[in-house]
């Protein structure tokens, strides 16, 4: 039944994929780094447009396509400025990029043995579920960042991804093998493959959300009277807070509906393999949470008298609901989704 | 409180005003998700309620303290009730009076545009020159309509007022769908929990477990549990009968580590009569695969094993034989049970633990794999009052309060290892046990849900109005048509020396491709030779006109 060098073969892939992803994490920590040590640019400059500074002055990077159709259609329509001079290099973001890019087609290589080794979809306990959620998050970051500069993400995405694999591998890693005769089922396929993707999502939702708060304060701490005006350090980097948070909030709004999506396709499985749609199981319980605390975010940001900060942090506590129902209920909690196989 | 002016209604009108606002509303929807957190803390009585008496048994002190705050009965408890019922209230109150305003909305015209559009988020100025490749008002007008039209704006047109000359105003919306799709999302939900209670009131929901080879009939008294809806009558149950003719179940044997012993495969063959005097019908019911009989929905759940026992007395007589369920406790089906033979003088009964394949060492008899390679039935006995004060009690369990372990010959409780086909004496002239074979048993839901498909149809039709109303951008735009004073006249024929036409647009939110949809409309409005490439049959009459 188990195709043996195609399960070692995905084994393989997957340790291969961790160690091009901590490349890639050093290589966009660098790219940071360079733009937190780089010189001041003039003082003409205004915050946003230091922010994505250097984004056509460097020389054109070969192996980002993209460059060109990076700069916003319309200057000026979301502050996102032109070019200024002296612009750290993007030398070393570029290379993480690319890095990224082999770790993704690595990673999906890897995750697609392990269901050819088993002859089915790879999304039938913990540790598949993870690396196909990371595959998720990384192949739109990868996605993103063809068409639009988000070096300055890519710290913000490898690294959990690479927490997360290592974790899978470490801590819930589970030999390749048949389904229990509950998951059988071609709902298995809708409902995991779209859980996966909105968990992906909501792992880069959850990045942009903590670095456009990060971003923010210290906007705010630039503006405010011992501040130089300027973004200084790392944060530089960042695009404006207004941009980052346009981007959560965007994100989210892909990502609620295929939550949504998760949740009604579940019920329809429940119904069938449990004989209830409903059951308050407790991973029904978070997923409920999660919908729920995503529809808070939604409505604060439209919320008169909610700021938009304040709105950010319940995107965040959906974030955290996630990795909760995740990590937390998969493993701690018993009841019907015990599928972790540990 | 300065409230004296107030009065009743005006405290009415406050509190409602209060709960229909999207504070309101935001605030209980955060209570709600913290609500339903306790209830993937602690067991709960709807799911599991075993799990919740033995956390009460394990926790004497902390156990009754969270029941009395109903933390077992989360779902059911008045607070998570009263919170998601005040959500629904405010629900309500919210989307009234928006469905109202969003039915006047498209019945109205685009409202006017603003005096000064280059205030807008998104704004593009051209000015004509007078020369041959220029068009006339009249025809900008037309081609203002027509472009929008084409992009399914709704469009206005108004003269500007007689010092502005020739000009006009075109105003113009588009995605009013986005407003339906959050009219139509928020009345799903709560058309999907009037569903869920509806279902909770009418539905009703019955297990039993049935040894291969038995007859079941679906009645109150058969099942061994039975959760009817508050509005269920008992004789309201689907009347069928189902025989259990054959199960086939298998486990992992190739994978190593957690996996190994998990299970592969579990179905069965049932004989079923839907109606009392119909034809029987055979069906293949699995886990996955229900079965739908008269109403309701028949599940497989779950599977264990009958020992089946014959006791007889001293003479050789039968006092029991029967096939009993014994409850699978570990991954491994290391299952219990009881056998009560309550025929027997005083009564007797039989305790123990049934193992698929055994192992018998100092942690006493357990199961290594869950399939039968070994199968052993390892048992006490009992005798005395099997049904003391005649109480309920399960059949899985003895109730060892009226009884008496029976001593063998050296004052030991009696312990016996029975393989099957193998018969054990009982000490002292009681008779014998037989463990005649092992059949399986599954354990079967049946299931009736009035609200099933209209949760399904709410669910499906709330996701379609939250795609709208997220997908969907709401966009005002406004063009304006400014002639040159002089040389301006009504009739529209005459060429202008200078027209200035401005293109502006107004979003809720923020939105990337306004400032390059002004421009191309713009570019659209007043070049001739795009408009006529890009759609044929307005340039065709366009021509006509002019």
């Amino acid at each position: 039944m188990r195709n043996d060098t195609l399960a070692v073969a995905s084994d393989i892939g997957v340790w291969v994929t961790i160690v091009l992803l901590a490349v890639a994490m050093l290589a966009f920590a660098a790219h940071l780094a360079v733009h937190a040590a780089a010189a001041r640019p003039s003082s003409s400059v205004r915050p946003a447009e230091t922010a994505l500074a250097g984004r056509g002055s460097a020389p054109p990077a070969p192996s980002s396509p993209g460059t060109d159709r990076d700069r916003p259609r319309s200057p000026g329509s979301n502050g996102e400025g032109e070019v200024t001079e002296q612009a750290p290099s993007r030398r070393w973001g570029v290379v993480g990029l690319q890095v990224t890019l082999l770790a993704t087609l690595v990673l999906v290589a890897s995750t697609a043995l392990r269901g050819l080794s088993v002859q089915r979809a790879p999304l039938g306990n913990m540790y598949e579920f993870a690396l196909v959620a990371c595959c998720f998050a990384l192949v739109i970051y990868c996605g993103w960042s063809l068409r639009r500069d988000r070096l300055w993400l890519g710290l913000f995405v490898t690294g959990p991804v690479l927490l997360i694999l290592g974790l899978a591998r470490r801590a819930w890693y589970t030999e390749a093998s048949q389904l229990l005769p509950s998951l059988e089922s071609i709902w298995l396929v809708i409902h995991v493959s779209m859980a996966t993707l909105a968990v992906g999502l909501c792992l880069i939702g959850f990045a942009t959300a903590t670095l456009y708060l990060l971003r923010d304060t210290a906007e705010s701490r630039a503006a405010g009277p011992t501040g130089g005006g300027e973004v200084t350090g790392w944060r530089r980097a960042l695009p404006p807070a207004e941009s980052l948070e346009r981007m959560t909030y965007g994100i989210h709004v892909v990502a609620f509906p295929l939550w949504t999506f998760t949740l009604i396709v579940g019920a329809t499985w429940a119904e069938q393999a449990w004989g209830r749609y409903w059951g308050w199981d407790p991973k029904e319980v978070w997923t409920f949470v999660i919908f729920v605390v995503y529809a808070a975010y939604l409505h604060a940001r439209a919320t008169a008298g909610w700021t938009t900060r304040k709105a950010t942090w319940i995107a965040i506590a959906g974030g955290i609901c996630i990795v909760i129902n995740y990590a937390v209920v998969n493993v701690f909690f018993s009841g019907l989704h015990s599928y972790s196989g540990l | 409180m300065a409230g004296p002016a107030l009065g009743l209604r005006g405290w009415a009108r406050w509190t409602w005003r209060q709960l229909t606002s999207m504070r309101t509303a935001l605030l209980l929807l955060l209570l709600l998700a913290v609500a339903a957190v306790p209830g993937s803390i602690w067991p709960q009585r709807g799911v599991d309620p075993a799990q919740v008496t033995a956390y009460l048994q394990q926790n004497p002190r902390l156990g009754p303290w969270l029941d009395r705050l109903g933390m077992f009965d989360v779902f059911s408890s008045p607070w998570f009730s009263g919170i998601y019922l005040l959500l629904a209230v405010s629900l309500i109150g919210c989307v009234v009076p928006r469905t109202r305003q969003h039915v006047a909305a498209m019945r109205a015209q685009p409202p006017s545009a603003p005096r000064r559009l280059e205030r807008l988020p998104a704004h593009h100025s051209l000015t004509l020159a007078g020369d041959s490749s220029s068009l006339e008002t009249g025809q900008l007008r037309q081609r203002a309509q027509e472009v929008l039209r084409r992009r399914r704006y709704r469009v206005a047109v108004k003269d500007a007022g007689a010092d502005a000359g020739s000009g006009f105003d075109v105003s113009a919306e588009t995605g009013y769908l986005k407003e339906t799709g959050n009219v139509v999302f928020h009345v799903a939900l709560l058309g999907v929990i009037v569903s869920v209670a509806v279902g909770h009131l009418w539905g009703w929901r019955g297990e039993v477990i049935l040894p291969v080879g038995e007859n079941f009939t679906s009645a109150a008294a058969e099942y061994d549990t039975l959760q009817p809806g508050p509005w269920v009558g008992e004789n309201e149950l689907a009347p069928f009968q189902l025989r259990l003719d054959e199960m086939t179940v298998s486990f992992e044997t190739e994978a190593q580590g957690a996996q190994f012993g998990a299970p592969r495969e579990f179905s069965a063959e049932v004989t079923t009569v839907p109606q009392p005097g119909a034809t029987p019908e055979t069906a293949r019911l699995a886990v996955n695969d229900p079965l739908s009989v008269d109403g309701a929905s028949v599940y497989l759940l779950g599977n264990g094993y009958a020992p089946v026992v014959t006791v007889r007395d001293s003479s050789g007589q039968v006092l029991f034989s029967d096939a009993v369920p014994f409850l699978p406790q570990d991954d491994n089906y290391t299952s219990t049970g009881a056998v009560k033979v309550a025929g027997a003088k005083p009564e007797l009964g039989l305790y123990g633990a049934f193992l698929p394949t055994a192992r018998i060492d100092e942690r006493g008899p357990t199961s290594d794999f869950p399939d039968l390679v070994d199968p052993k039935l390892a048992i006490g006995v009992f005798e005395g009052d099997l049904f003391p004060g005649g109480a309920a009690q399960s059949v899985y369990v003895l109730d060892t309060a009226g009884m008496e372990p029976v001593l063998d010959s050296d004052g030991d409780p009696t312990r016996m290892l029975l393989t099957p086909g193998q018969t054990a004496t009982l000490p002292q002239g009681r008779g014998t046990v037989t463990l005649d074979g092992v059949v399986r048993w599954s354990g079967l839901v049946v299931r009736h849900d009035p609200g099933r498909l209209p949760v399904l149809i709410s669910s499906v039709t709330a996701l379609v109005g939250l795609v709208l109303m997220l997908g969907v951008r709401r966009r005002r735009v406004f063009v304006r048509v400014t002639g040159d004073r002089g040389a301006g006249t009504l009739d529209g024929a005459t060429r202008h020396t200078g027209v200035t036409v401005q293109v502006a647009a107004l979003v809720k939110d923020h939105d990337p491709g306004l400032q390059s949809l002004v421009e191309q409309l713009a570019a659209e409005i007043t070049s001739a030779d795009e408009v006529r490439t890009m759609d044929r049959e307005p340039a065709a009459r366009r021509e006509g006109s002019g």
